[in-house]
């Protein structure tokens, strides 16, 4: 059906737009960036900044642009003195309440409510008073809230209830004392957060960050007596050059490992190849179910925002969840095992470092589950793509200037398979790739699967498997990972195998990425152009599918004998118990 | 239940209220006056004197709160006022030897005064709304039957939907509520939009302070809303229904509660009503007692077990309303006066009021007036009326010196004004607004910077957070004033107010935040050399504000007797008897003004 076409003038300037959009959409398709800080298409509709006040010819009193439907014939102000001066008020009042160290704040200098400070010229804080009561909440492995900068946009309220599902926020007390926090004032450890770190990349000021982990790091560096190398996850090549001023989209791979190297690592390995083994156990893991009808559908297991959900929301699920552990644990572990036997180095001296695009490893690695003999972590740190950026730059090391490196032996190489982990659909392509090959050493001739990719919440497809067909399905968000656990809950899941992202998008969103400004985000497509240059990354790689590997092949033919074997079972596979949330003991 | 058996049940419990009954007002106000006692009380001395024939109900808020708990024995109409639990005996002896008792009657002007209609506070009112309160009892559906009850809804249920709309519009019906949209209009809006599922709401989420209009609406008189509610669910198309009530209302939700049974039990609400294919239920929702769950989206999140706060509008409930679907929201008294038009006809309710304002209004009286309590009037009576005529003036000979209407949300009327006719245009023009029906009168010894930061107090109180104008904005607002009223106000202040007025009324989200400014502006604008002297010579003119007030003993009148020191509480005052004039200390003075009423010789002022 054509939809209706209205036409409104906004700023004297005509715009013709779908009937239902709104005005300040409207607004947006010729460029006129009317300032908000709460808005988010279609998550946070809530008109409660009133900085998107907008004047319309015949409409009573200022509306708030980004609730109000653009009509046909409507003509629209977004800068009439009188509004300005009203937005003015607005801002000098948050500021009023706003905790304003922005000189040591991380969000300095991305900072929406700064950012409008600037652009309205306030260089004076006309209110003074009382600051409400806040909170300071860093009871979570992933991320910390301090309600002292918060400005009650109400972003992450929205993302973690309509994105993710999850709810672990909402608003609490009323009026002046108003804040965000968890029910009964518990910590956010207690309650159903996941750690995906999506409130942290959607706030629009510094009232979210990620529990920073840079000092351990730092301290691990400048001790001699410790090999510390780290790994670095598909997407991270792929964001980072943006910390760097580099254009979104910008793959940074070999500058990345130069850089890392430069930072003083003694061992710059991928995690990609990790997740070439990751396919190697978990599609064999899947033929086995398949043949054995059992635990169907099978879910991937290596986001690990995904896992604590299943433990706290489905854990009657939780025989569904492939038991290989994560890209990063199962480099990790052959970290501490396979390279520290090669090396001869003592696993205890090993200090482990994974790049992340992720808030919620941080909590992944101190899992009783994954710990490796005599109690040792395989992954002793994980720092954020931001947080890495952040090291960088104070060590003087411009990433975007530096030339290309290769990453270290014996865990450096990976498959194209490997690279596009960081993208949602892709841990599925590359299962795909690999399936064939695992079940009867086929060859597949086409190793992309053009419809396992794009933006779609939940994206399905039939695949044959020794002809017999089936039908696997790909969620990004946990709110649509909801809805495929749901229906295996009720026992008419269509699936046999399902990749399960928590991030919208999947790593490449992650919660440890660069901070993209909403608006920004409105006007270019981050999360596609990111996604780009991982395919780009897989077309140009060497080889494709994970099962070519070499350092793989090597390593299963000196160290794990063969995919699903005791030893890969022992070392690289994992299990899953029910996380109790809102338990009173551990209250803070 | 068909008309037959409403008209069977109406005649006779007609018969019934013709009895000797005594009517113990069983309201809020008179019952935490120990009318409850009262009633039990009466109810065991009838059975003592073994007279079956006289009957002892409870009903209603009779209005006349000062005077409270008021007995009336009908069909005399007989007003007893200020009754004790005590009196009881004497009242039932006086109706069995059918002799008024003098004692317990009003006086007005060393008259006494016997029936209730002839006393000045009633000799102005025109109850519609209130028609039954102090009637019937409230608890039984066959004395609200006896008085015409439910005959509207089956005359509704026998015109077209259209026709009934017409008649709501026709009679020029405004909300209630505050904003006076028209009702019948509002009607229309939800019976266009398309829905199969439509929602009918009650408000009765009453919350100005000092307002208790619907509150005893609905103790009164119960089923005329779910009556009138039932009508609205026909005209606009809807089988459900909510009356979202303040769970601070104990004896409203109460009967409410007793109502809704007694009326699905005669098959007045439920499926297939006067069998004419109507089904319409009805429940209620319990507010937790947030001031913005009586802005109407923010009502509607509430009902929906969502956080309290106001929703962006558009859409309008009339669209998109209670669980997305068209809602049709009005509140008590608006509903109300809904049977009664349906009844007498739109032309008829048209015919009381001024040009743009229809029908009568209650207010409830308070403050610094005579006769506390629950008046209706027609629209257009002046300010001047209720305050003397009906509110029989200010007490203590003091002078009046404004009015506040429409509570937290509305502004004060000063003096010069007194003769402003009261509807909703007048009240707006002159910077105030009709509000739900609070009506504060203040004489000359109240500060008008003070009123104003006891309204932004509450409403700083009550602002749920979501946007920051109101959130931060009042918050500020109430810091400015509460400095000046505490001697530390700058130069600059009260433009400061002005801007940050203006600025939240432009920007907020709800009705909340837009007219939370309004007693400051208005209270500014009649009295800003008041808001003056606390700024710039550190004085409160009405000796309100304590931090700007001091205490004085004039030498010159002062006989030195020494009851000023006995009296006071914290030992401020130095003196000894006949040994000079006695003197406040002001660093120990608190300025409780018990020296000022005590001594005997006027020597002691502000």
């Amino acid at each position: 059906m054509k939809k209706e076409m209205i036409t409104l003038t906004i700023d004297g300037k005509e715009v013709t737009v779908e009937k239902g959009t709104t005005v300040l959409e409207a607004a947006r398709k010729i460029n006129i960036d009317i300032p908000t800080l709460c808005y988010l298409k279609e998550i946070n509709e809530v008109g409660n900044c009133r900085m998107c006040l907008v004047e319309i010819e015949g409409v009573k009193g200022f509306k708030a642009s980004c609730v109000y439907p653009a009509e046909d014939g409507m003509v629209v102000r977004t800068n009439t003195k009188e509004l300005l001066d009203t937005k003015r008020t607005i801002l000098e009042l948050l500021l009023s309440s706003h905790e304003k160290k922005c000189l040591t704040c991380v969000r300095s200098t991305n900072c929406r409510l700064q950012d409008l400070s600037r652009r309205f010229g306030i260089e004076d804080l006309e209110y003074e008073g009382e600051m409400p009561k806040s909170d300071f909440d860093d009871s979570s492995d992933c991320i910390v809230r301090n309600t002292a900068k918060c400005i009650l946009c109400r972003r992450c309220v929205n993302v973690c209830k309509k994105v993710q599902g999850v709810a672990a926020i909402n608003t609490l007390n009323r009026g002046f004392n108003s804040k965000i926090g968890v029910a009964l004032n518990m910590g956010i450890r207690q309650s159903t957060c996941v750690g995906c770190g999506q409130c942290v990349i959607n706030c629009p000021v510094g009232a979210l960050t990620e529990k920073s982990n840079i000092k351990e790091l730092k301290e691990a560096l400048a001790d001699p007596k410790k090999h510390v190398v780290i790994q670095t996850a598909p997407a991270v090549r792929a964001t980072i050059g943006e910390e760097f001023g580099l254009p979104i989209g910008t793959l940074v791979q070999g500058k990345m490992v130069a850089a890392l190297r430069k930072l003083g690592f003694d061992k710059v390995f991928d995690t990609d190849l990790g997740a070439d083994v990751t396919i190697m156990e978990e599609a064999t893991e899947f033929i086995e179910r398949l043949s054995e009808n059992r635990n169907l559908p099978m879910i991937t297991s290596c986001s690990s925002g995904w896992i604590t959900f299943a433990e706290k929301f489905y854990p009657e699920s939780l025989e569904h969840l492939s038991t290989t552990k994560s890209p990063m644990e199962i480099l990790g572990t052959l970290i501490k095992t396979y390279y520290a036997k090669k090396e001869k180095i003592d696993p205890k001296d090993i200090y482990s470092v994974a790049l992340m695009p992720c808030s919620a490893k941080k909590a992944e690695i101190v899992r009783d589950e994954l710990k490796l003999e005599g109690g040792l972590q395989a992954v002793d740190c994980v720092v954020t793509t931001r947080e890495m950026a952040r090291m960088l730059k104070e060590a003087n090391i411009d990433l975007a200037s530096l030339e290309d490196e290769e990453y270290d032996a014996p865990l450096g190489i990976a498959t194209g398979a490997g690279h596009i982990f960081g993208t949602t659909g892709g841990v599925m392509e590359a299962a795909l790739r690999s399936v064939s090959y695992l079940l009867d050493g086929i060859e597949i001739k086409e190793v992309e699967f053009k419809n396992l990719r794009g933006s779609k919440g939940i994206k399905e497809a039939e695949i044959e498997i020794k002809g017999k067909k089936h039908k696997i399905a790909i969620s990004q968000g946990l709110a649509n990972a909801s809805k495929l656990l749901d229906e295996i809950k009720a026992g008419t899941s269509p699936y046999s195998f399902i990749e399960i992202m928590t991030c919208p998008g999947g790593c490449i969103n992650g919660g440890g990425q660069p901070i993209v400004n909403e608006f920004k985000k409105s006007q270019i497509d981050v999360l596609g152009l990111r996604a780009k240059a991982l395919y780009q990354a897989d077309k140009k790689a060497k080889y494709r599918k994970s099962h070519e590997n070499p350092e793989v092949k090597v390593l299963y033919k000196e160290f794990l004998d063969k995919p699903n074997s005791k030893k890969a079972h022992k070392i690289l596979h994992t299990h899953y118990n029910k996380q109790e949330v809102y338990a009173e003991s551990e209250q803070k | 239940m068909d008309i037959k058996e409403l008209n069977k049940i109406k005649e006779k419990y007609s018969d019934v209220l013709k009895k000797k009954r005594i009517m113990v007002c069983s309201g809020t106000g008179c019952t935490s006056s120990k009318s409850d006692v009262l009633l039990a009380n009466l109810k065991k001395e009838v059975k003592a004197a073994n007279k079956a024939d006289i009957l002892v109900e409870k009903t209603g808020c009779f209005g006349f709160c000062a005077k409270g708990p008021i007995v009336v024995i009908d069909p005399d109409e007989i007003f007893y006022e200020m009754v004790k639990p005590d009196d009881a005996a004497d009242i039932v002896k006086s109706v069995i030897d059918k002799k008024p008792l003098e004692r317990l009657l009003a006086k007005e002007q060393d008259k006494l005064v016997k029936k209730w209609h002839e006393l000045n506070f009633y000799n102005k009112q025109k109850r519609i709304a209130l028609k039954n309160c102090g009637t019937i009892n409230p608890e039984k559906i066959e004395e609200y039957i006896a008085v015409d009850g439910y005959q509207a809804l089956y005359k509704a249920l026998n015109m077209s939907r259209d026709e009934v709309i017409e008649e709501i519009s026709l009679s020029g019906l405004r909300g209630r509520g505050g904003a006076g949209f028209p009702t019948g209009k509002k009607w229309l809006f939800t019976k266009n939009s398309e829905n199969k599922e439509k929602y009918v709401c009650c408000n009765a989420d009453e919350g100005d302070p000092g307002a208790f209009m619907d509150r005893s609406i609905l103790e009164g008189d119960p089923h005329s809303v779910i009556e009138a509610m039932a009508i609205a669910a026909y005209a606009v198309g809807a089988e459900q229904g909510y009356i979202y009530v303040r769970a601070e209302y104990p004896i409203a939700v109460e009967r409410l509660t007793i109502a809704i049974k007694q009326a699905k039990e005669k098959g007045l609400l439920g499926k297939n009503i006067f069998g004419k294919g109507l089904n319409f239920e009805l429940e209620l929702r319990l507010g937790a007692g947030a001031f913005v769950c009586g802005e109407e989206t923010a009502l509607m999140n509430s009902i929906e077990g969502k956080r309290g706060e106001p929703r962006p509008r558009p859409p309008f409930p009339a669209v998109k309303g209670l669980f997305e679907r068209p809602t049709l929201l009005n509140n008590v008294e608006t509903y109300a006066n809904v049977p009664k038009i349906i009844l007498n006809g739109g032309k008829w309710y048209q015919s009381i009021g001024t040009k743009n304002s229809k029908g009568t209004k209650v207010f409830a009286l308070g403050g610094n007036i005579n006769n506390v309590g629950l008046v209706e009037v027609p629209m257009g009576t002046t300010l001047r009326e209720i305050v003397y005529d009906i509110g029989g003036g200010v007490p203590g000979g003091k002078r009046f010196k404004a009015a506040q209407t429409g509570g937290p949300s509305g502004g004060c009327i000063p003096a010069k004004y007194l003769d402003t006719p009261i509807d909703y245009e007048s009240l707006s023009e002159i910077g105030s607004m009709m509000g739900s029906g609070g009506l504060i009168v203040m004489d000359e010894s109240k500060c008008m910077v003070n009123l104003a930061k006891f309204f932004l107090e509450f409403t700083v109180d009550e602002s749920c957070g979501k946007c920051p104008p109101c959130r931060i904005g009042t918050k500020r607002m109430l810091e400015i004033l509460t400095r000046i009223t505490e001697g530390k106000g700058k130069e600059g202040d009260i433009e400061k107010l002005e801007r940050l007025a203006e600025n939240i009324k432009k920007a907020s989200l709800c009705g909340l935040g837009q007219t939370a400014p309004n007693p400051v502006l208005s209270t500014i604008k009649y009295f800003r050399d008041e808001y003056e002297a606390h700024i710039k010579e550190k004085r409160c003119p009405a000796g309100e504000c304590k931090a700007l007030t001091q205490v004085h003993i004039d030498p010159e009148k002062c006989k030195q007797c020494g009851i000023c020191a006995k009296n006071c509480p914290v030992g401020a005052i130095d003196g000894e008897v006949r040994k000079g004039p006695f003197k406040i200390n002001q660093d120990k003075c608190i300025k409780c003004g018990i020296c000022i009423t005590k001594c005997p010789f006027k020597a002691i002022s502000k």
